[in-house]
């Protein structure tokens, strides 16, 4: 058995080789197909421009743009607490997660940090949007490769994080829970019980996915040894997030980063796995599903008691300076770079969301492959659309 | 020797299986579906959930707090000034604000919350109310008796967890 | 054999028997799959109730949906080719109905008594193809073609693997006459006992086996629905079609699975008979007129089954891909059936 290097530069070769006999085969007329922008495997109004040769594709290139809301510059002209709402339409399935950076950007910029109590409700509420997030994304690999049941066992199991999510935070979908300085409020009573039942089940979810799916000989054979990214070009293309641990890259910035988040307090486990293929990067979600459940269940048990939120002014002000935050999203990488003028609201924020990087490798990737295999790839490479075009 | 393995083809029969049995499975044995029959049986959505605002209308100084921060600015608020009777005999007659309109278009309200929380007076709330869509879309701006009727529905706030630091008398 | 009702009837009242029979043959089944399994079961499966309030329990919620899709206009693409993209669904639903003909229900309820049966069965299940293949072209979408050109090849390659696994029990029976097949599956006996007749799953379990996955794929069910994929190829060669030319081909799909599960039930579970040693039947002629009634019933049942089977296969896998099907079925199944025809033949021989 060959090492890992060895394995990727293998598969490296093996891609290039592909495309070397494209191209020494007789010619035939190519097709263009436009997959989207109003397309099933999309998820919303992505263009992805396929030029085909019979079924094998040999030029690919996303298109963005069809539902680009300006995020940027609205922020320019909002206030500080008014942004919160906003960024938690990027990623519109993980919502609590996009505020946490902005909110850490603002606060390393007012020298302020949150209390201890908030910071563990902040890591616990991020890892449940984690959990509605991807456990989404489970049931959707089924329905992007045929299968038609995990997708209502995903709804069914995401309804049970979402009902947390909406009794701590009264928001289903679009939280706006965190303040500069702490969280607009508590949990209310009985929300720690109910968390841990809610965990459980949601492991329950994650085995019954493994059977039905990642079990299944056929979705492995799909699969498996299909869209491999070997980790330099991973690198290269600045993949992050689940994608670039799925070719065996260690990095994670939640265990690599000191933030004011509670993820130092407790142990995880950081999965990778060395293939780079498209079951890898969906194994490694799966795992991370239940990663993340063991994650809340060891911070419900070790939530401090104190106050939720620090001292604040009442009308915030943010002082000139410049920060750069970014934390572990349930899609990779997420960032804030927020500069300040002193103002109500900031100066300028530029925002570097996980989907739009992870779907530039897409014409590397691309090339090559079958149809149906643009499919399985665009869906383990798994982007939300707002995420991309913001 | 690794041990024989059921397929991964049979099991996942047995998956849609077990899932079948269980939403057959009658409701008193703890089966059924997950879902809910919407009209003829509703969920009760928790304390905090942010389903419509509601006014309070006697609380309101029309202080345009809420109008101001709204980042979609939704709010709409007229008012005039008022001689009000004084609050200790022989003072001098309050001036106080009356609101002649107070209209919220849900067309556009994102359900951020940020016009509750800066509100210095308690005038506004939320209420977990949430069956108040209309055929048309302009019929979404209501009105400030309309608001004034989810007052009714406004819940009272949770109780906190252990552990939650006190709230200060508000 | 006795006759089904004792008076000669006239030819054109035969033939109107038999065009009402074999409407009744192909909507009956296609209408309670689609309640019973892709309505309700599907539900279950998926923790959900399904169609509730068109009538009790939702069981009108068909007609509701029949009526919906023959309100809505009947498109057609401006480039597509008007006449074979009008007649593409009704090639579709003909190769439905010319195979339930030979389909016996009775011992005297059948639409024709045909010496190669199954032949012929083999024979029209691939009209449908050309019908795929036609809705797929005529389209003018490249979707369509796509989804067209994959059905042919798909259809093209299970149709082998299917007429290699019947093989093996006409080669049991000696005969191509699915009349014959029943009768014989239900008289003969397993080393003298016969309370359960004969049924040819019992010693052809792996054609059976080869039979049900080829006919899963004629259907273009899941594992296999690569020509519909509806997250790659939108629905493939249906993508166009829109109002009744979509229902016709959302019927044809259905009641096809009824017809090859009616099939399949002929040819290894026993078809329409009970073992006549329970009722002291010597042969064909002495089976009792009831059965004429009672043998439909036990079809349907039978169908039921089957049908059940395929459609919860296809609710709980994701599909292959098209080079990976072409594999199984050339590398896998094709091997397979051969290997299973030499040995029905040796032991036919050495028996």
């Amino acid at each position: 058995m060959t090492d890992l290097a060895d394995r990727q530069k293998l598969s490296y070769i093996a891609a290039q080789a592909a495309d070397a006999r494209l191209n020494v085969e007789l010619e035939t007329e190519g097709m263009t197909l436009n997959l989207g922008p109003q397309h099933p495997a999309t998820h919303g109004t992505l263009r992805i421009i396929v030029r085909l040769d019979g079924e094998q594709v040999i030029w690919a290139e996303p298109s963005a743009g069809y539902m680009h809301r300006g995020y940027e510059k609205l922020t320019e002209v909002r206030t500080f607490p008014q942004v919160t709402t906003l960024v938690n339409r990027i990623d519109w399935l993980g919502s609590f997660a996009n505020e946490v950076p902005f909110i850490l950007a603002a606060e390393k910029l007012m020298e302020i940090e949150a209390p201890p109590r908030a910071q563990w409700i902040r890591t616990i509420l991020f890892e449940l949007s984690r959990i509605a997030n991807v456990s989404l994304f489970l049931g959707d690999l089924g329905v992007q490769l045929g299968a038609i049941t995990p997708v209502f066992m995903a709804f069914r199991d995401r309804e049970y994080v979402l009902n947390l999510i909406e009794s701590a935070t009264g928001g289903r979908f679009h939280p706006n829970f965190d303040r500069i300085g702490g969280l607009k409020d508590d949990l209310p009573e009985g929300w720690i019980t109910e968390t841990k039942q809610v965990m459980k089940k949601l492991r329950n979810f994650c085995d019954e996915i493994e059977n039905l799916l990642f079990g299944n000989e056929i979705f492995q054979s799909r699969l498996r040894g299909i869209g491999v990214i070997p980790a330099e070009v991973a690198k290269q293309y600045g993949l992050s997030g689940a994608n670039l641990r799925a070719s065996g890259v260690d990095w994670d910035l939640r265990r690599d980063q000191a933030l004011p988040l509670a993820y130092d307090k407790i142990d995880f486990k950081v999965w990778t796995h060395p293939d780079g293929d498209s079951f890898a990067r969906c194994w490694i979600r799966l795992q991370e599903t239940r990663e993340a459940t063991k994650i809340v269940d060891q911070l419900l048990d070790g939530i401090p008691s104190g106050p939720v939120m620090a001292k604040v002014p009442r009308i915030i002000k943010v002082p000139e300076g410049e920060a750069w935050v970014s934390t572990e999203n349930p899609l990779g990488e997420m960032g804030y770079y927020v500069v300040s003028k002193g103002d109500l609201g900031p100066f300028r924020v530029k925002i570097r969301s996980a989907s739009f990087n992870n779907i530039s490798i897409v014409p590397w990737v691309l090339r090559g492959v079958y149809v149906p295999d643009v499919i399985s790839i665009l869906a383990s490479l798994y982007f939300i659309l707002g995420d991309i075009d913001r | 020797m690794p041990k024989p393995q059921v397929p991964g083809l049979v099991k996942g029969l047995g998956v849609t299986l077990g899932t079948m049995l269980q939403t057959i499975k009658p409701k008193k044995l703890g089966g059924g579906a997950a879902t809910v029959q919407y009209p003829h049986e509703k969920e009760t959505p928790p304390i905090r959930a942010r389903g419509v605002i509601a006014l309070r209308e006697d609380n309101c100084t029309s202080c345009m707090l809420c109008v101001r921060s709204c980042p979609d600015w939704c709010i709409y608020i007229e008012a005039h000034k008022e001689l009000a009777p004084p609050r200790r005999a022989g003072g001098a007659p309050r001036k106080v604000n009356k609101i002649d309109r107070f209209d919220i278009d849900y067309a556009l309200c994102m359900y951020c919350g940020i016009c509750v929380e800066v509100c210095p007076f308690d005038a506004i709330f939320w209420s977990p109310e949430y069956e108040y869509s209309e055929p048309k879309i302009a019929d979404l701006l209501h009105d400030r008796t309309k608001l004034g009727e989810w007052m009714e529905t406004v819940p009272e706030a949770p109780a906190l967890e252990v552990g939650a630091e006190k709230k200060k008398g508000k | 054999m006795t006759a089904l009702l004792a008076v000669d009837l006239p030819y054109w009242a035969q033939s109107l028997l038999r065009v009402l029979g074999g409407t009744v043959a192909v909507l009956l089944p296609a209408g309670t799959i689609v309640y019973l399994f892709l309505f309700k079961m599907m539900s279950f499966m998926q923790s959900r109730l399904g169609p509730m309030e068109a009538g009790p329990y939702g069981s009108m919620q068909l007609f509701a949906e029949v009526g919906k899709w023959l309100q809505k206009e009947d498109i057609a693409p401006e480039r597509a080719d008007i006449r074979v993209f009008r007649a593409a669904p009704l090639v579709v639903l003909m190769s439905t109905f010319l195979l339930v003909a030979v389909v016996p229900f009775g011992p005297d309820a059948y639409f024709t008594d045909f010496e190669a049966g199954v032949f012929y069965m083999l024979a029209v299940s691939s009209i449908s193809t050309l019908g795929i293949l036609m809705a797929g072209w005529s389209s003018a979408n490249k979707y369509s073609l796509l989804g067209g050109l994959r059905a042919a090849g798909q259809l093209i390659a299970y149709e082998l693997p299917m007429v290699l696994a019947v093989i093996g029990v006409v080669i049991q029976a000696g005969s191509m006459n699915l009349q014959t097949i029943v009768i014989k599956q239900n008289s003969d006996s397993i080393f003298g006992w016969d309370g359960l007749g004969y049924p040819y799953i019992l010693t052809q379990f792996v054609a059976f086996l080869v039979f049900m996955i080829a006919v899963q794929a004629e259907l273009t069910q899941t594992p296999f629905d690569m020509p519909i994929a509806e997250s790659e190829l939108v629905s493939g060669y249906m993508t166009e079609y829109s109002g009744f030319r979509f229902l016709i081909f959302f019927i044809a799909e259905f009641a096809t699975a009824g017809v090859f599960a009616f099939i399949a039930s002929v040819l290894f579970l026993g078809g329409w008979g009970v073992p006549f040693a329970w009722f002291g039947w010597d042969d064909i002629n002495s089976v009792d007129n009831w059965m004429n009634f009672g043998g439909p019933l036990i079809m349907f049942t039978k169908m039921m089954v089957l049908t059940g089977i395929i459609m919860w296969v296809r609710f709980s896998y994701p599909r292959f891909r098209e080079d990976q099907l072409q594999r199984f079925a050339w590398k896998v199944l094709i091997p397979v059936s051969l290997v299973n025809i030499m040995i029905t033949a040796i032991f036919k021989v050495a028996f």
